[in-house]
């Protein structure tokens, strides 16, 4: 079962945002009111360390476990579909307390509920998949 | 070590964690991004029969969909195993604000005012969290990735997009916070 290593990731995943509570309602709201460091010091340390990873990846091209090199593709280049997007992804992560990943481990969790955001969610995408082209991007 | 574990980790710990866990992907051939999976959901559910942008072939990304059932397993490991049924340690001038503009600090994760069964019994309460689903969903897409494609995965490769699209997300979410929040609960 060529698969079962992407579930024992996600099973760490959901471990791991579940009892540094990223996962909690509360701990994004005193993150968007600036009243704790808990939330900055998580994403902090993840990028800090992903940062210095990812050059050392490029720098000695390294090879993943079938062999092939890692490719980093870059974002496509602009602005206005990040910054707009972002800030619409922002309004419902402060409404919501949960950004994708977290949706379905709190579902997990025990919260059923949170099946209604992700039931948006979906319906958000689809959203943007039918009027993308009339968008800026 | 169950005991320790059974703790709520520490910033430092969850930071390191994630980055291994996106850099484990990496080694795995993929890239950290969560959001896709939503994408992909419509797909599998006919999406690309209408509209274009769900037309792909959705196995692609049936290692994010593995990733996605670990991460449901995962929250419920957590409530169970691990679970100490210890509060939150909310800051104190967040529970002040929060009681402020309406909402109950009950010590757990969530708040069972925004999350429990009883707000499922008013429409109100369904209808914002169908509402926050639905920015979060677009918002995601539109910006093409969220918190890991983005914040995680795109910071660390040094993408200027991930960081206006960060930008972004700092900006939807103060908003939300100190203007809109007051006006919802």
């Amino acid at each position: 079962m060529k698969g079962i290593k992407f579930i024992i990731a996600g099973i760490l995943f959901g471990i791991i945002m579940a009892k540094s509570e990223a996962i909690s309602w509360y701990r994004i709201q005193e993150m968007f009111r600036f009243q704790s460091f808990h939330m900055y010091g998580i994403i902090g340390t993840a990028v800090v360390l992903g940062t210095i990873t990812v050059y050392l990846i490029k720098k000695f091209k390294l090879k993943d476990t079938q062999g092939e090199p890692i490719i980093f593709a870059d974002k496509d280049k602009g602005w206005p579909r990040y910054l707009i997007g972002g800030s619409i992804f922002g309004l419902g992560w402060a409404l919501t307390g949960a950004c994708p990943g977290p949706m379905f481990v709190n579902i997990g969790y025990g919260y059923w509920t949170m099946g209604i955001v992700v039931l948006g969610a979906l319906i958000g995408t689809y959203l943007y998949g039918v009027i993308k082209n009339k968008l800026p991007h | 070590m169950l005991d320790l574990l059974r703790q709520p980790w520490p910033w430092y710990t969850s930071g390191i964690a994630i980055a291994t866990i996106m850099v484990l992907l990496l080694f795995f051939g993929k890239s950290f991004g969560f959001s896709s999976n939503l994408r992909t959901m419509c797909t599998i559910a006919g999406a690309g029969k209408r509209v274009k942008f769900f037309d792909f072939d959705w196995k692609t990304q049936k290692w994010n969909l593995l990733f996605l059932l670990g991460s449901v397993l995962g929250g419920v490991i957590a409530a169970t195993l691990l679970n100490t049924g210890e509060s939150l340690r909310l800051s104190a001038s967040t529970i002040s604000d929060l009681k402020e503009i309406g909402v109950q600090f009950d010590g757990q994760l969530n708040p069972a005012q925004i999350f429990g069964p009883d707000a499922m019994s008013s429409p109100m309460g369904i209808f914002i969290l169908l509402l926050g689903g639905i920015l979060v969903g677009f918002g995601s897409r539109y910006a093409g990735g969220c918190t890991s494609g983005h914040a995680i995965s795109g910071l660390s490769n040094l993408q200027l997009p991930s960081l206006i699209a960060v930008v972004g997300f700092f900006a939807g979410g103060l908003i939300m916070t100190h203007y809109l929040l007051p006006l919802i609960f």
